[in-house]
């Protein structure tokens, strides 16, 4: 059996959570899943549809919203009783959060952001990202219940046609006040209006080479094209742009149509966050620039005076 | 208030990354390779500097590593640490449950009653996503992973972590373990007195023994990349027609 940690918000389901499914539906045609709270109840028939048989609903009065160590708490009970093959979850970051509980619980390892599993008694094998997907692992994980992440979009939510509600256990997870201290106890609006830099369309990111006074144009054409701003980490860490643009390992990962990279030099890190871009033209005075090989098309020179012949050329074709 | 971070030596490629000929490292045998932090950890040392100066204590970094980690410990005292703690390892990769035991076991041990461990909540290279948790159930303290808001008054750590457009709010009564996200503030650079005051400050060093890791690597590869170069399609403003052409192209532009 496997069994799989289905996350959800106050009663949304996460879709995510469902990637995890399919892969665990690759492993075994046995899948369980654990899901955590009064709110899950409703939602967890529908797993069925995606191959769930059984769902397992942790339910007590005094989890009321997300609380990662009481959910690790109640996946580690489901699997000391069941000893499934293994246990997955999404690698989001509440899905790596309650594994990491749940592995910490059951002193068992845990492979996080995996993008192929393969089962086999006391040593499964698996391969996973290292910095952020840049370098890939294959790793022997030593241990009879693989506890192991799956990379988001790494699987499929794959649904079956035609299959039946998933049955629901509830049961009341034995808990202490301390697996109950850190929980969600207030939420506050970001206030961030505007095109969200995960989802845009088209981005234009500025780097080192932008210059602090430089972005003026950068917004424009994402105004023009209805995009929005990026930039590198050294622009976020000069204070120049806030860090909700950064794009990269330890920024925002984006997928856009378009993805202009000007004046940045084609980090690793930063390419960790923007090599899903369908079309990338680069901007940089470096025609030697790293950048310049993971580019479609690219501009040898001077960003300041590039940019304002863009812009101005983009406007003129807006009519 | 005497705070604890962990943090870890990484490479750093001016370029692409290669690997060596066995396929199990990051080559770092060019001369071009430097090493670094990852900035989540930056951003874990600014937290505790920016508490101590608020509220008094101390700051002690511990990392798990070879000798030359001690070269990333000078730099954070160069930005503030006092002192640091070196778990030295012959450089052979341990994994996240040893780790754990080895800092967990390494603070519980020291002279210094820590009110907080303040890390990453992943390392830049292994990404495993585990260790502050591990950590946090060895010590018996709480913790909040993913931490983009910080702020500690009265005994008590306000957490906030980002999830779309909304931040969620956490408490937590200290001691605890904190496991922070780039963002959470800017670091600071250091300044050259900074620098100067780093070379004096003590670095303890322990030598826990390996256990076999049970996350075991066997192998690194690099994803298969597009090869090729960007088509120059010019240099300076006069390629600003091509752009628009290109927009059109691909549809981003009627
Ligand atoms: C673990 C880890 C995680 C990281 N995470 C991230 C991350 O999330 N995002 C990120 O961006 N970085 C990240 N970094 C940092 C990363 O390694 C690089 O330091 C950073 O991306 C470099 O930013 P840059 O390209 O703007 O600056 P630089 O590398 O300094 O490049 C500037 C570029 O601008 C060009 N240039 C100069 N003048 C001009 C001009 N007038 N016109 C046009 N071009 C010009 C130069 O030729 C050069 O190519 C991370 C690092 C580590 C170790
Ligand atoms: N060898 C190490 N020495 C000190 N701290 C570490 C070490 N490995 C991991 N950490 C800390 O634990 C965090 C999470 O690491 P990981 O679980 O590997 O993703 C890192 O950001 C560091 O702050």
């Amino acid at each position: 059996m496997i069994l799989v940690y289905v996350d959800h918000d106050r009663g949304t389901l996460d879709e995510l959570s469902l990637q995890a499914i399919t892969a665990a539906r690759g492993l075994d045609s046995d899948v369980q899943a654990v899901m955590v709270g009064a709110d899950a109840v409703a939602l967890a028939p529908r797993l069925g549809e995606f191959g769930v048989g059984t769902v397992h609903v942790a339910v007590d009065p005094r989890i009321t919203d997300y609380t990662p160590m009481a959910c690790g708490r109640a996946l580690a009970s489901v699997a000391q009783q069941f000893h499934p093959a293994a246990v997955l979850a999404v690698g989001s970051p509440r899905g790596n959060e309650v594994l990491a509980h749940a592995a910490a619980i059951l002193d068992e390892p845990f492979a996080a952001e995996c993008t192929e599993i393969s089962l086999g008694g006391d040593v499964a094998t698996v391969t996973r990202n290292r910095w952020a997907g840049n370098v890939l692992e294959t790793a022997r994980v030593h241990a009879s219940m693989l506890i192991a992440s799956v990379t988001a979009h790494a699987f499929a939510a794959e649904s079956i046609p035609g299959a039946a509600p998933a049955a629901v256990v509830e049961f009341s997870p034995e808990l202490t006040e301390a697996d109950l201290a850190v929980r969600v106890i207030d939420r506050v609006g970001s206030g961030g209006g505007g095109v969200s830099l995960a989802e845009a369309k088209v981005v234009v990111s500025g780097g080192r080479g932008v210059g602090e006074g430089g972005f003026g144009p950068l917004e424009e054409l994402a105004e023009l094209l209805g995009g929005t701003v990026g930039c590198s980490r050294v622009v976020t860490s000069a204070g120049w742009r806030p860090h909700a643009e950064q794009v990269g390992q330890t920024g925002t990962k984006v997928a856009p149509e378009l993805y202009f990279a000007i004046g940045i030099s084609g980090a690793t890190q930063h390419i960790a966050g923007c090599k899903n871009a369908k079309t990338m033209i680069a901007i940089n005075t470096d025609p030697e620039a790293t950048i310049m090989s993971y580019a479609d098309y690219a501009i040898v020179g001077d960003a300041g005076q590039i940019m304002p012949a863009i812009v101005d050329a983009v406007r003129a074709a807006k009519g | 208030m005497d705070i604890a971070v962990c943090i870890k030596r990484v490479p750093l490629s001016p370029g692409r990354w290669t690997l060596t000929a066995d396929g199990t490292e990051i080559d770092t045998s060019s001369s071009a390779m430097g090493w670094t932090l990852s900035p989540h950890e930056e951003c874990a040392t600014e937290a505790a500097v920016q508490l101590k100066e608020t509220d008094g204590g101390t700051v002690t970094a511990f990392t798990l590593g070879t000798p030359e980690s001690s070269e990333q410990i000078r730099e954070l005292m160069a930005v503030g640490v006092d002192r640091g703690v070196l778990l030295e390892t012959d450089g052979a990769e341990w994994d996240a449950q040893a780790t754990a035991a080895a800092l967990a076991e390494a603070i519980r041990a020291d002279e210094t009653d820590f009110s907080a461990v303040i890390l990453g909540t992943e390392s830049a290279d292994v990404s495993g996503y585990q260790v502050g948790v591990r950590l946090a159930h060895a010590l018996g303290w709480p913790i909040v992973t993913n931490v983009k808001g910080l702020s500690v008054s009265n005994g008590v750590a306000r957490c906030e972590r980002v999830v779309g457009s909304e931040r969620e709010v956490y408490e937590v009564s200290l001691p605890a373990v904190i496991a922070v996200k780039d963002g959470v503030n800017i670091p600071r650079y250091p300044s050259v007195p900074g620098r100067i005051k780093a070379r004096k400050k003590p670095i303890d060093t322990a030598n826990p023994t390996r256990s076999d890791p049970r996350v075991e690597k066997v192998s690194l590869a690099l994803p298969p990349q597009e090869a090729g170069t960007a088509e120059i399609i010019g240099n300076g403003p006069d390629a600003a027609p091509r752009v628009v052409e290109i927009l059109k192209e691909i549809g981003v532009l009627a």
